[in-house]
Order: C-alpha cells, then structure tokens, then sequence
C-alpha cells in the first residue's frame, strides 16, 4: 500500500512540474542566502579570533559554506530535471538516475537538519572559548612592544568601546592584572614601589581601568583611577554610581552577538530544510507520477503519484534486506578466492 | 541658420527611437539612483545636525531628490513619445506638448548639474557652520543637567571616537573651557580655587581632554589630564607625543568625510547628467525629423533633423519673450492703476 497516493491527470501534473520547478529556483537563492551568511558568520569570527585565543572552532561556518554550495548544485539540478520532465522524452533521459538523486536529497536534508541544530548547540563551547580567550586577551593588553601581541591593546579597545563592555565578566577583572607597561612605570618612586611589593608576582595591580570602558552617556567626566575610594572623587560613590563605565562584562556581550547571530542561522536554516524536503517530496511526485502512465504512449493519460511505493516500515525493512544481501555477496566473493 | 542638422533617413528614424526607448528606461532608472544619493546625502548631513550650526548645507541634498523626482517624469514622458513617434498618425497629438516639455526638461537638467557645482562651492559654507557648532558642542559639554543641552556631552564623545578626532580645531580648544560641570568640582578645595581665582571668568580650566579624546593605537595607557606638563608622567613628552590623543580637529575630520562623501555622489549624478542630455539631444532630434514628415503621404522618406531651428539667442530670445511679455502686462497694468 503506497504512502499518501494521489491520482494526476495531465493539467494537474503539468501544475505541479511547474511549481516544483519554481520551488527548485527559489531553493537555489536559499543556498545562495546559506553560503553567504556561513562567510558572514566566517569573517566575523575571524576579526575577533584574538580575542578567543585563536582557539574558536570554525566548523560551523564552514559545513554552513559547504552546505551552501551543495545545496545550489542539487537544487539547480533538480530545476532543469523538473523542467525537462514536462517532455516525456526528455524525461526518459533523466530516469533512471532519479532514484538515487532521491535519496541523496534525503540525506542532504538529514544533513541540514543536524547543521540548524548545531548552529544552537555550538553557543556552549563558544561560551568557554570567550571567557578564556578573553582572560588571556587581557593579560596581553600591556605588552605592545611584544611582535604578536602588539595589536591588543587596540583589539581589545575597539573591541571594549564598539560593544559597550569592561572587563571578563565586569570591570574588577581589570583590577587583578597589571594593564600597563613596565616601560611606563617609574621604579623610582615609592608608590610604584610599594604596590609592585604588596602582591606575590610583583605585579603593578591598580583600582582603575581603561579609557575605553567609560561610558559616553556618563554626566560626569569619566572616572577611571582611584574607582574603589569614595574620597578621591568628589560627589562620588561607587556603589551607585551607574554610568561611569560600562557594567557589562564583554564575554557576556560577545556571547549575546554571536549567540543571536547563530540562533538568526538556525532558525533560517530550519526553514531552508522546510523548503528542501518540500521539493523533494515533489520530485518524487513528479517521478512517480510519469512512471505510472495509463497508458505509456497518451501523455495525456491519467496517473498516480506516491511518497512511497510501500509503507515506511515495508521500506525500511527492503532497505534493511537490501543491504544484507550486499554484506552477503561480498563475504561469499571473499570465502571464494 | 539651424544648429547641427543631421539627414534621418527611416531606418535611421526607427534605430533611433528604439535606442532612445531604451535610454529612456537606463535614465529613469539613473533618476531613481540621484533620488537615492539625494536621500543617502541628507540622511548623513541630519545624523551630524547637532554639531552643524545652520542647515543651508542642505540645499545639496535637496536640490538632488527634486532632480531625481522630476527626472522619473521626463524619461517617463520621453519613453511614451518615442513610442508613438514611429507612428505618423499618433504623434501629431503630442505637438503642443513638447515645447513646454524641452524648456521644463532642459531646465532640470541644467539644475542637475548646479547640484553638483553647489556641493564643491558650498564647502566653506559647511566649515563655518561646523566651526560654530562644534564650539557650541564644547562649550556645552558640561551641561548635562540643563534641559535641551543634556545631551551635548554624549554627541561630542560619540562624535570624537567615531571620527578619531579631539577638539575643533585640535586638542587645544579644551583648554580654554571648562568642561568640568561644577556639580563635580569641590568648591573648599585649595587646587580648584586656585585654578578659578586664575581667570578673569572663573572657570576651572585644565590643560586636560576628555576621555574619547584618546587614541586605542597608543602604546601606553591614555594620558588626559596635565597634557602639557612633561614632569607629571613617566617618560613622558609632549612635543614629540603623536599617538596618545588624537591629533585632527574634528571640523578638519567632518569636512573631510562630507567632502568624501559629495565627491562620490557628484561622480555618480555627473554621469547620470549625460544619460539625461543625451536622452534629451535624442528626443529632439526624433521629433524633428517626424516633424518633417507630417502630411506626406509617403512616411517612409529621409528627413532632416536638428537640435535649434534659429541660432542659440535667437531660440532664447523666444523663450523668454513670453515671460517678459507678462512682466510687461503687469507694469502696463499698475501703471494704469496708478493714473485712476
């Protein structure tokens, strides 16, 4: 008992084609739209690889690229296959490889599927590559006289001032490193001195941050040295004081941006999929429906068209059978020589 | 004497009014794109509007959305005459049409390519206009607690980070304001009285910038506070100190990135200037050479065709006389009202 059977005269056979030949078009512009936002989502990770330590997975964006391209191929080859099929002789051209066309479509969408998961999976590990990146990034920030890392501090900068951010987690993490170079430090002097002996590692740790956390939107010129001591500043309290710098932690911003720009991906990619297997199950309609012409020689004749020639399970289980008789012959050639 | 006459045999006459359909439809589409620069231009100028003192700059953008409207228009126009030009029967009907329609077009055109003239001399326009309103922006910048300038503080940082500028005409020009609010400043301390008493205003100033004056490229941490005294930090000199703060003005900065800016659109709407006079040349060439073959009966003759039937002044003697004629009428007219 086929699956979901429909019975097709000649109008209604031709209005499907052309609509599945339309739909195919539309699903080449969806691939396009793929490839392009997996290069978008590339080039933006890249800019900021920096900041994660070089260590960002760019497995998602590339499957995106490759899933991009493949998708344009078969779709537009399901186009022409489409367009050729409303000549019956063009049609028995394309026949017999039609099947197997099917069923890699099959597993393309599989494909697709497991790509728009990953793209709301893969937030975790970015997570865990940001808060590390970042750490690192920071402890960097002072050395820009070392080759490799002489552009963090204008990274990280940039970085703090485009996505209004401090710090990892929020602007204390600034207080636990040194942030400024050695060579601008006059060991001279006492108080240089006495902080570098105050801590175990003999580092130059301060109350203050950068000039790229304070907030423009502030009333007050930014406060940044001294941002623990009530009485350094007047009229100033920093447990209430709000818009001084920037509150936010930038691993949790740089999450926000990529996880909405992966969750913009995934949702888009759940509907290319919806797209995919709509043409394909209308390929197989227009398949099936050729196939079982009344009679061969009236393309006018009256035809059925199916999803499946037998039930989902009957098929599984063909396919099953199919694959042991495979595994069979081999091991029978193999006892023979 | 005729200005440049051409010999239109037919299948000149009918390449002709395919080809200027086609242009037709090329130049409504370059229409489209001047309204689309006129609109990007305006956009640009309003996003800086409160650092711009007046708005004449605008005229500019202004000038090129009309342009481009009015553009739609004529090509529209033109595409329906060429159509019904091949046709001796249809095309008489448009005869009283189209002397208004060149003396309308020619002067969009014209108006078109003063656009772009406007935005090359208008660039001292928008200096002066930057200079006062960047001034204002300093000399404000304090005030975020009075209504209708709170927010003077925030464009200015905005702006100096966004243009990697500092000051109007550079650093300098925060010297000489105070850009402390005085709600910040502790009034019994003896540093801030000192610095009050200094000047004949009473204004605390330092030889200090803001924040968003500094420059990320720097090496070292910023140094925004006593700029000019090379003792008060480590390794220190200020002469020689490029890369702490940002060394362009930011008038010098903005009429750059304006100028940038027109520059690219001028290129643009100069070339759409020549799609539209070309569209124009051909239009009058078609109608004249159709012109000639009115009342024959054999439509497929060569005709002569030109641009001006009597010379350059006399044409524009013609066209003007109607206005004066009613200038005239109206003199005439008060003149008799004032003797009754």
């Amino acid at each position: 008992m086929a699956l979901m059977k429909v019975r097709f005269d000649m109008r209604k056979r031709v209005k499907l084609t052309q609509l599945v030949w339309f739909l195919y078009w539309v699903a080449v512009m969806a691939g396009i739209l793929v490839f392009s936002m997996g290069l978008f989502f590339k080039v933006e990770l890249r800019k900021r690889s920096e900041l994660m330590d070089n260590n960002e997975s760019h497995l998602l964006p590339n499957l995106l690229i490759g899933v991009g391209i493949i998708a344009c191929g078969i779709n537009a080859f399901g186009g022409k296959v489409c367009y050729d099929s409303l000549d019956s002789n063009k049609f028995l051209k394309w026949r017999p490889m039609l099947r197997t066309f099917l069923v890699s479509c099959v597993f393309f969408n599989a494909l697709l599927i497991v790509t728009a998961v990953l793209c709301f999976v893969m937030r975790i590990p970015m997570e865990f590559t940001l808060a590390e990146g970042l750490k690192n990034g920071m402890k960097y920030y002072k050395d820009t006289d070392t080759p490799g890392r002489c552009y963090m501090k204008r990274t990280l900068d940039m970085m703090q001032m485009e996505f209004r951010c401090c710090g990892n987690n929020n602007f204390r993490d600034w207080f636990e490193i040194q942030w400024v170079s050695n060579r601008y430090l006059d060991f001279g002097a006492k108080e240089v001195k006495d902080r570098i002996n105050s801590n175990v590692d003999g580092q130059y740790l301060m109350n203050a941050v950068p000039f790229s956390c304070c907030n423009p939107s502030s009333p007050r010129p930014c406060i940044q040295w001294q941002m623990v001591n009530n009485t350094a500043h007047y009229s100033y309290d920093h447990y209430t004081e709000e818009l001084n710098v920037w509150k936010r932690g930038c691993s949790e911003a740089l999450l926000s941006y990529y996880g909405g720009l992966m969750n913009t991906i995934g949702a888009l990619l759940i509907l290319v999929t919806a797209l995919q297997v709509g043409v394909t199950v209308g390929l197989q309609y227009v398949r099936t429906s050729l196939m079982t012409l009344c009679n061969p020689d009236n393309p006018e004749s009256v035809s059925e068209g199916w999803i499946l020639e037998k039930t989902v399970k009957e098929t599984f289980f063909d396919f099953l059978r199919m694959l042991k008789a495979k595994f069979k012959r081999n091991r029978v050639e193999e006892d023979d020589s | 004497m005729v200005v440049m006459k051409m010999k239109f045999p037919f299948e000149k006459r009918v390449k002709l009014a395919q080809g200027l359909w086609l242009l037709s439809w090329v130049a409504t589409m370059a229409g489209a794109v001047t309204f689309t620069l006129g609109c990007v231009l305006k956009t640009e100028l309003r996003r800086r509007a409160e650092v711009m003192d007046n708005t004449e700059i605008h005229v500019v953008p202004n000038t090129l959305m009309i342009v481009g409207v009015a553009s739609l228009g004529i090509n529209y126009f033109a595409g329906r005459i060429c159509q019904d030009a091949l046709d001796a029967g249809r095309f008489p009907r448009w005869k009283n049409f189209l002397k208004p329609y060149f003396a309308v077009s020619c002067f969009f055109t014209v108006l078109m390519l003063l656009s772009v003239i406007m935005s090359y001399a208008m660039k001292g326009n928008l200096e002066s206009s930057l200079k006062i309103g960047l001034k204002n922006g300093i000399r404000f910048y304090k005030d975020t607690d009075t209504p209708g300038r709170c927010f003077q503080k925030q464009t200015m940082d905005r702006l100096q980070m966004q243009f990697q500028c500092c000051g109007n005409t550079d650093y300098t020009d925060w010297f000489e304001v105070q850009w402390i609010s005085n709600r910040y400043l502790d009034f019994s301390c003896k540093d801030v009285k000192d610095r009050i008493k200094s000047n004949v205003d009473g204004r605390y100033l330092v030889d200090g910038v803001p924040f968003s004056c500094c420059n990320p490229s720097s090496p070292r941490p910023c140094i925004q506070y006593q700029l000019t005294n090379n003792s008060a930090h480590y390794n220190y000199e200020h002469q020689t100190e490029e890369l702490n703060i940002f060394v362009v003005g930011c008038r010098e900065a903005l009429v750059s990135y304006y100028m940038g800016l027109m520059n690219t659109i001028g290129v643009g709407v100069l070339s759409v200037f020549l799609i539209q006079a070309s569209v124009l040349v051909s239009l009058r060439y078609l109608q004249t050479a159709m012109e000639a073959v009115a009342g024959q009966e054999n439509t497929e003759i060569e005709t002569e065709g030109y641009l001006l039937e009597k010379g350059v002044k006399e044409t524009i003697m013609e066209y003007l006389d109607p206005v004066f004629k009613f200038l005239m009428l109206n003199k005439v007219e008060e003149g008799e009202a004032t003797d009754s």
